[in-house]
């Protein structure tokens, strides 16, 4: 459990971290916190030729708010400092990332590893991941040919697979719009474990009632999926329960030793539930 | 003599540890903390297929990448094979040679087939990937159905269907009409499942040969450092006496390190062949799949009981995969055999039948584990008991109490004569303890809602202090049992103890320092122990059994005591009184008929070996007391009552576990924080098995865990806080009083666990038996019941 023999390249600035990447080409790695990367490189199941170490540039570790109201968080911003933000930095309208820190992993992680990483890194149950697509958040990547905007929905490709060209470095993720009724759980047999299912929703209320939302689920697909059948319940006046059936009726989850996809199909509906009960909880 | 007065006395205190300051100030040493001079590193090269003929290995790549040192097959070392037997005939037990390294066949995934010796362990690394080994694949044997097929493939030539042991100890005569008369059979099959014992220390060793003492010098992390020297000495083909076993700190064992494994003897053999520094260190992928597992076993028994709920008779079948190889000194009897003469138990069960085999698959081989088949069988019993409860209407704590052996000394109808314990008594407050607490009018709320919780007991026995006696009756080819110690005062009056035990978590450097503080009158700080060098230890059986302070606590009390009498005769000779007139105690020898007339341990120790002269002339200068300690009976009995809470979640399946009580009697706990200790870990370790810990295998012998993400080992989250009250029947024949107090948890946790789980699933109809029980598996049965609930 060594890695195989690779090149370090610390990184000064945004610039040198895209112009490394590009000039290494496909055999370059970015490394920030690298909670999932150096396991794997551990394992050599990843044996990247270089790694450019973004660890130092301080300017995409932020967090803060826009004047229309969006939410900016840097790439090299950590869950920890997510969890722990001052809350009125993400309430009302984020308490939803502070709140779903906690299942990301343990302390130790958390300390470490980076919202731009994990979403990045896209494991197909990571909680930023699964965020992003049911805030409808937008990735801004940087290139050698300057910064793009990728809405989530088009980021994540499938297992470990994005939108990211070779030479693009993800530098900040963007909610646009507060999300003061959404929520995200998941179930695993541990604490902290990678989640067998996760759902997140972000509701449309007024005074209390739930007029629509986005329904996303994590751990049925290659990639975070939202669940158009589930979220037309909710946009017809439908109960909780009749849209955590529809998103369960809707989806075509995988089986494997964690879980059969009815057993999946059955968290599905549980998680959807709780997450809107959890989403419109005072 | 009473060197300590009973208010004054360390035994039976929570005295703070004294490995504590340096371990928890990052100042312990591991093996991995050893660093020398010129030191290499070994990896070692491991068999990617289940069971192949090998036909060629080339390393002549591997020695040309950069770093690497050398790389050493079988052939290029030529060394013995690691061999445990027992003394049976071959229909019931057939013996398996382990290479060292792999020769001409491979039968397990890891299995070592070359070592790598590089300048660092990533080269080393970087060295396994160059290597070539060319494979004829062999039908993989996985399972127990294929290993007892007719015509299956064989592992081993002389095993025909892969059964290794097969030992049929008892058959009660007329047993077969005791069932067929008996107005209540239940029946129960269980399978547990493959677990590792997960030390958070992985194997490892650091092997140098030292020219001056023309010595080996192996330091290594074993729970059996003689043991180590004597498998060491053998393959390398050197005297005894020119290896040296040195045990640093260890970070857990858990039976793991109680078996002598391969890689340490070729790392052993490259530093001698290289004459430098070789360490090995087991990585966790390599601990995961390539060390020795545990716990795999298979039950099939029946028990009859009459109209009253007593118990008339057992039936049991038991199969144990023991995978490919049988472990040293061990070998793969230890669990069928544990099993067939211990499962009676707690209980007076006055028929018995049973027949223990042990097979040999194409998986990493197993060692001994924290429990022995204790906690499986002791599961499968309690699951008896509660069948036979619910068939017959009775309360399940009310069908063991009418069971429970309450009349000691108790010969079983194993022929095991069990000392006194708490059977009854620990049950009752159990019990009560789970009533007083609400839990049966919380059960009773949660049903209402439609909840589902749970409670579960169960109740065993754990047998410690196997002296050379009981071991004899596995008929080991080496017996173990004895301890040996030799308490040395020092000019000071300071002493250094010596055990044959080997901690590598117990806290053996307090608690024996207790007994001999108490023996001698000591205060703690003056008692220093020393263990795990097999140059300073005449010879010792390590730790494993529950062992330690039974008996080598016992034996480390006599040589106090050896000590104390030679003292007493250096200061009766000084006062020209007889021995008998003079006692110890804080710190001195004094005169019965004057206790103002005395003599400091100091003062005597300076006649002892400074002014020798004044010494009477049969008394030789020096002052050590040495002594052995056996067992002469069959053991001492710990015993204990578990409960366990749970709620399943019928959301998720999930199980919750809401409240744990262990009632437990270690007769004296020399150190009660350590012994809550190690039931807290313990019972950690049973949840596990229970809920959690799981290493399988696809039918192409591929095991599925290479790291904690598949191999579930339960953290802090998942575990509860654990309510444990003590019990005391002291021991009759130890020194001490003190029973074993290492494996309980673990073998009681299991079967708590999953009574409790079947408690809250009673309206389903479904009873879970195999472990780890899986939420999928829990949320199955409770929707079985929404489906029955819907057609009513």
């Amino acid at each position: 459990m060594k890695p195989a023999p690779f090149r370090y390249h610390r990184a000064r600035s945004t610039e040198d971290a895209t112009r490394l990447l590009a000039e290494l080409g496909a055999d370059a790695k970015v490394i920030a916190g690298g909670q999932s990367l150096v396991a794997m490189m551990n394992y050599r199941l990843a044996r990247p030729a270089h790694l450019v170490d973004i660890g130092g540039l301080r300017a995409l570790d932020h967090l803060h708010t826009d004047a229309d109201g969006g939410l900016h968080i840097g790439a090299l911003t950590t869950h920890h400092t997510v969890e722990t933000a001052p809350p009125d930095v993400l309430e009302p309208g984020f308490g939803v990332l502070r709140r779903a820190m906690r299942w990301i992993g343990h302390l130790p992680i958390r300390t470490r590893g980076t919202v731009g990483g994990s979403l990045a890194h896209a494991d197909a149950t990571a909680e930023w991941c699964l965020l992003a697509v049911a805030l409808g958040a937008e990735l801004v990547a940087e290139g050698p040919h300057g910064r793009r905007r990728i809405r989530a929905e088009d980021f994540f490709f499938g297992y470990y697979t994005t939108a990211l060209d070779p030479g693009e470095l993800l530098v900040e993720v963007v909610f646009p719009r507060p999300a003061p009724h959404a929520a995200l759980t998941e179930f695993a047999e541990r604490q902290g474990d990678f989640a067998i299912v996760a759902a997140a929703v972000d509701l449309d209320a007024e005074d209390g009632t739930v007029r629509g939302g986005r329904v996303a689920l994590g751990g049925v697909a290659p990639a975070p999926v939202r669940v158009p059948e589930a979220e037309a319940v909710l946009a017809g006046g439908g109960t909780f329960a009749e849209c955590a059936a529809a998103a369960a009726d809707a989806s075509d989850p995988p089986g494997d030793a964690n879980g059969s996809p009815e057993y999946r199909r059955h968290l599905i509906r549980t998680l959807v539930q709780r997450a809107c009960e959890e989403a419109m909880a005072p | 003599m009473t060197p300590r007065s009973t208010e004054d006395r360390l035994v039976g205190r929570s005295v703070a540890r004294r490995e504590d300051p340096r371990l928890l100030t990052g100042r312990g040493r591991f093996v991995d903390d050893i660093a020398l001079p010129g030191m290499l590193h070994a990896q070692f090269v491991r068999s990617t297929v289940a069971h192949a003929e090998v036909t060629a290995v080339d390393l002549s790549a591997v020695r040309q990448v950069p770093g690497v040192v050398a790389a050493f097959t079988a052939e290029d070392l030529g060394l013995g094979d690691i061999t445990a037997r027992l003394d049976r005939p071959l229909t019931e037990f057939v013996p398996t040679a382990m290479p060292v390294l792999a020769r001409d066949r491979v039968r397990y995934v890891g299995e070592p087939v070359a070592v790598v010796i590089a300048r660092d362990a990533y080269a080393a690394e970087d060295g396994l990937e160059a290597a070539k080994v060319s494979y004829a694949p062999l039908t993989p044997v996985t399972c127990e159905d294929q290993a007892l097929a007719e015509g299956a493939p064989r592992l081993h030539d002389d095993a025909p269907r892969n059964t290794l042991v097969d030992v049929s100890l008892f058959a009660s005569e007329g047993i077969d009409a005791v069932f067929a008369a008996a107005p209540c059979v239940v029946h129960v099959d269980s399978r547990t499942g493959r677990q590792n014992a997960l030390p958070l220390e992985t194997r490892g060793t650091v092997a140098h040969w030292d020219d001056r003492e023309e010595q080996l010098v192996l330091e290594t992390c074993t729970q059996v450092p003689h043991q180590v020297r004597t498998v060491a000495a053998r393959c390398l083909g050197l005297d005894e006496r020119a290896v040296r076993v040195r045990v640093p700190d260890m970070g857990g064992g858990f039976g793991l390190k109680c078996v002598v494994g391969r890689e340490e003897i070729a790392a052993a053999a490259a530093a001698l062949r290289l004459r430098r520094p070789v360490k090995w260190i087991e990585d966790r992928k390599d601990a995961l799949t390539a060390s020795f597992l545990a716990r795999e076993q298979h039950y099939d028994v029946r028990a009859a009981f009459d109209a009253e709920g007593r118990i008339l008779g057992l039936d049991a079948d038991v199969v144990c995969d023991m995978g490919a190889y049988s472990c040293y000194p061990f070998t793969a009897g230890i669990e069928p055999l544990m099993a067939s003469a211990e499962m009676p138990g707690v209980y007076k069960v006055p028929a018995y039948r049973v027949r223990g085999r042990a097979i040999t698959t194409n998986k990493a081989p197993t060692a001994p584990y924290r429990g022995v088949s204790r906690p499986q069988y002791v599961m499968v019993v309690e699951r008896l008991f509660e069948r036979a409860a619910r068939e017959l209407g009775l309360d399940p704590v009310e069908i063991r109490r009418r069971n429970v052996i309450t009349d000691f000394p108790y010969t079983g109808v194993n022929g095991i004569t069990y000392d006194p314990g708490s059977y009854r008594e620990a049950l009752d407050l159990c019990e009560r303890t789970v009533r007083e607490e609400g839990w049966y009018e919380k059960q009773a709320a949660a049903a209402a809602e439609g909840r589902h919780l749970g409670i579960g007991y169960s109740c065993f026995s754990e047998r410690t202090g196997y002296g050379s006696t009981a071991f004899a009756q596995r008929k080991m080819e080496v017996v173990p049992g004895f301890d040996l110690s030799e308490v040395r005062m020092d000019t000071s009056g300071a002493v250094t103890v010596t055990t044959g035990t080997m901690s590598h978590g117990q806290s053996h450097e307090t608690t024996m320092a207790q007994i001999v503080a108490d023996e001698l009158g000591l205060p703690l700080a003056k008692v220093k122990l020393h263990q795990g060098d097999t140059d300073r230890i005449t010879y010792g059986w390590g730790t494993f059994a529950s062992r330690s302070i039974t008996v080598g606590g016992s034996a480390v009390r006599l040589a106090a005591a050896e000590l104390g009498k030679k003292l007493r005769r250096i200061a009766a000779a000084r006062w020209d009184v007889s021995p008998e007139e003079t006692e110890c105690g804080q710190g001195c020898v004094r005169r019965r008929d004057d206790p103002s007339m005395s003599l400091t341990y100091e003062q005597l120790a300076e006649i002892a070996y400074l002014k020798a002269h004044l010494l009477p002339k049969d008394i030789a200068p020096g002052l050590t007391g040495t002594a052995a300690f056996d067992v002469f009976n069959d053991g001492t009995f710990s015993n204990a009552t578990h409960a366990c809470v749970v709620e399943l979640h019928e959301g998720t399946g999930q199980v919750e576990i809401l409240r744990y009580v262990c009632v437990e009697d270690c007769g004296v706990a020399i150190n009660p924080q350590v012994v809550e200790g190690q039931c807290r870990g313990g019972i950690a370790q049973g949840i596990a098995g229970a809920l959690f810990e799981q290493v399988t295998y696809d039918a192409q012998g591929e095991p599925s865990a290479t790291g904690f993400m598949d191999y579930k080992v339960p953290t802090a989250h998942e575990i509860p806080d654990v309510a444990i009250h003590h019990l005391e029947t002291p021991c009759a024949f130890t020194e001490t009083g003190a029973k074993g107090a290492g494996e309980g948890g673990t073998i009681g946790a299991p079967a708590a666990v999953l009574n409790a789980v079947n408690d809250a699933l009673r309206s389903t109809g479904v009873e879970l038996d195999h472990t780890p029980i899986t939420p999928e598996a829990v949320h199955d049965a409770l929707r079985r019941q929404r489906t029955l609930e819907r057609a009513r």
